[in-house]
């Protein structure tokens, strides 16, 4: 069995995002990490490779300056091998520009299923794993909170507005995994070693018979007009709880007339 | 603008309330508005209709298929055939992100995500999305001339009827999806509550890691039948199997935005708070005084979520 699962390295969360003045992107030239969204398909890829009894798994990412941090992580966990699309045509790609550069990354792995988290911490839009799975040809299996696979076929739990409903998928086929699917591993320190030496192949946008203006800003077919400050919540009262706390929210709720 | 095309979703026949708050908005500023729905058109045409909808294209039911992959396929076609939206409108759901996702490769067009608010720009639409939990606001136009497609966040725009009559049922033909079309739909479940829905109650009390464990999540329970509300949660303790995901409230979970919204036990991450920030007023029991949640409470009280709820049910039971 052979898995490619698509990770995205991204600023730390920790630290607070700006956007560059001039362009309206996001600033990316610092140190990207392993987005924690995806460290759970990572996790439910290795799973099932152990579950087929065997296989790869390979990554695939899209980020600026050959960043590999984020990959290293994944890898010390346990991945194969990566593949990472660097490029400076790609600043400024939106959802379909990434999702068709993983496209072409991925067809490269020959995969019999495709993993990917169901939306990125950083730009949050949830619509590349569909588009990648169109754009591959594939169905899918969106918002899984369980995946088993048997006989070639994947059975997966997807969320939906109302609870849940039984998927069966036929492989190849893409899946995204919601974020408490599995226990995500830490990686080990053998893992760490290990991940040092497996192989990354790092892909331009040419590598891959992408037409550079096909992504990038020109390829992004909507144009930001304006960003502005939005209106800021006001805080209320706090009050130190002195055994009364719950008075103050009886009175509160009484004058709401919710009492 | 002329025409706007929006994502209609119904169970059990009721159609979705991000659909009729979809409705409101586009009435508002297309001349004509139209549905699309996976499933039967006569079901939904009255209410869709009442809302101000002139026409509903329906597929019919898709017998376990799934709905991404059809009405993508199914729309792409009609546009193809010679209809023409100016934009076409999706409610920020498990299936309204698929469609988009699927529709968006079709046509190649790309999608403008968690929007917020729409406004008209000469010919085309302007989308506002809201980033860095909703401190900033970005303004998005597209630049091509194939219809926009919008990804909408609910509680973005009121709901309202009009005295729109029944919409008239168009049929909308899936077309052959191959390999596209192979996952399918076994089985249904769905996660029953009690009282309001989450997303419909005036009341909403919902619990975070703070409570310490999966049984004190029954206080939060209790405080919202007491007020006659629903009960959420945060990721954090849906993802740690305490409650279902049903319950999950914010960013990948069910936007919000009851007269009262009790956090017990919340710290305030950006990705909760842009699911309930919106609340007309907000209570906030927490230990640490610097909780982030304090910033948007109304009324906040630092302390033990051990102590303050039993006592505020106790003072509740005996009223
Ligand atoms: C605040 C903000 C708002 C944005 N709004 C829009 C918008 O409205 N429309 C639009 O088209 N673009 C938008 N973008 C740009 C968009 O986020 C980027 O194009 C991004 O590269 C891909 O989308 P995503 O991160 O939203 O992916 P999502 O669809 O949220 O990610 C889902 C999964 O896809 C996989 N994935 C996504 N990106 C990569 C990657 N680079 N490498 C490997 N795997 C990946 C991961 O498995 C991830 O878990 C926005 C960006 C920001 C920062
Ligand atoms: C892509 C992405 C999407 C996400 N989507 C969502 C989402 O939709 N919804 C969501 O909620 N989160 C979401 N999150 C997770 C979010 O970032 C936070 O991790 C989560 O909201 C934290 O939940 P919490 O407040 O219960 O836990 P914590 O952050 O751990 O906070 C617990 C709080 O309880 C307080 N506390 C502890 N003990 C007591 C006590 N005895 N009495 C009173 N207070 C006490 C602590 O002071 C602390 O403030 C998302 C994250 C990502 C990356």
């Amino acid at each position: 069995m052979k898995i490619a699962v698509c990770v995205k390295q991204i600023p730390d969360p920790a630290d607070p995002g700006e956007l560059d003045p001039e362009t309206h992107a996001l600033k990316r030239d610092m140190k990207l990490i392993l987005d924690e969204s995806d460290s759970y398909g990572v996790e439910m890829a290795l799973q099932l490779a152990e579950a087929a009894g065997g296989g790869d798994v390979v990554l695939v990412s899209m980020a600026p300056h050959n960043e590999t941090n984020g990959l290293r992580t994944a890898l010390a966990m346990g991945a194969a091998e990566a593949i990472l699309v660097s490029d400076d045509a790609l600043a400024g790609t939106d959802a379909l520009g990434t999702a068709k550069v993983l496209a072409k990354a991925i067809e490269r792995v020959e995969a019999d299923l495709v993993m990917t988290g169901t939306e990125s911490s950083d730009g949050y839009t949830g619509t590349v794993p569909e588009q990648v799975a169109e754009l591959l040809g594939l169905p899918s299996v969106t918002f899984a909170k369980s995946v088993e696979i048997a006989d070639g076929v994947v059975k997966a739990q997807r969320q939906t507005e109302a609870g849940y409903d039984d998927i069966e998928c036929p492989l190849p086929a893409l899946v995204s995994v919601t974020a408490g699917v599995v226990e995500p591993r830490y990686p080990s320190f053998k893992g760490i070693m290990a991940a040092k030496g497996k192989p990354v192949a790092e892909l331009s946008v040419a590598d891959l018979g992408i037409d550079a203006g096909s992504v990038g800003w020109a390829g992004a077919g909507q144009a930001i007009v304006d960003v502005a400050t939005a209106p800021e919540r006001e805080a209320g009262e706090v009050v130190e709880d002195d055994g009364t706390g719950y008075e103050r929210i009886v009175a509160y709720l009484e004058q709401l007339k919710v009492l | 603008m002329e025409t706007i095309w929006v994502h209609a979703e119904a169970a059990d026949g009721k159609v979705a309330s991000i659909t009729l708050e979809m409705l409101a908005k586009a009435r508002a500023l297309a001349d004509t508005v139209e549905c699309f729905v996976a499933g039967d058109g006569e079901a939904v045409a009255a209410t869709l209709g009442e809302h101000g909808a002139s026409a509903v294209h329906a597929t019919g039911e898709l017998a376990g298929g799934l709905v991404g992959p059809a009405l993508a396929g199914a729309l792409a076609d009609a546009l193809a055939a010679g209809a023409a939206p100016s934009a076409i409108l999706l409610g920020t759901t498990k299936d309204g992100r698929d469609v988009a996702g699927r529709l968006s490769v079709r046509l190649d067009a790309p999608v403008i995500t968690n929007v917020v608010d729409l406004t008209v720009d000469g010919d085309s639409l302007v989308g506002t999305e809201p980033i860095f939990g909703g401190t900033v606001n970005v303004n998005t136009r597209f630049d091509t001339d194939k219809p926009g497609i919008f990804l909408v966040r609910p509680k973005s725009f009121v709901a309202e009827p009009t005295d729109g009559g029944v919409a008239a049922v168009h049929p909308l033909a899936v077309p052959d999806l191959g390999a596209t079309g192979a996952a399918r739909v076994v089985n249904v479940h769905v996660e029953e509550t009690e009282g309001p829905k989450l997303d419909e109650a005036g009341v909403v009390v919902s619990g975070g890691r703070g409570l310490g464990d999966a049984d004190k999540f029954q206080m939060v329970d209790q405080l919202a039948k007491a007020l006659g509300g629903a009960a959420g949660a945060t990721r954090a303790i849906v993802d740690a199997g305490w409650v279902p995901y049903s319950l999950q409230v914010g960013q990948t979970g069910k936007v919000v935005k009851p007269d009262v919204y009790i956090a017990a036990g919340i710290s305030g991450a950006t990705q909760h708070m842009v699911g309930m920030k919106g609340s007309k007023h907000i209570i906030a029991i927490n230990k640490d005084a610097e909780a982030p949640i304090f910033g948007v409470a109304d009324l906040g009280i630092v302390g033990d979520v051990h102590k303050v709820l039993p006592q505020l049910l106790e003072a509740l039971a005996a009223r």
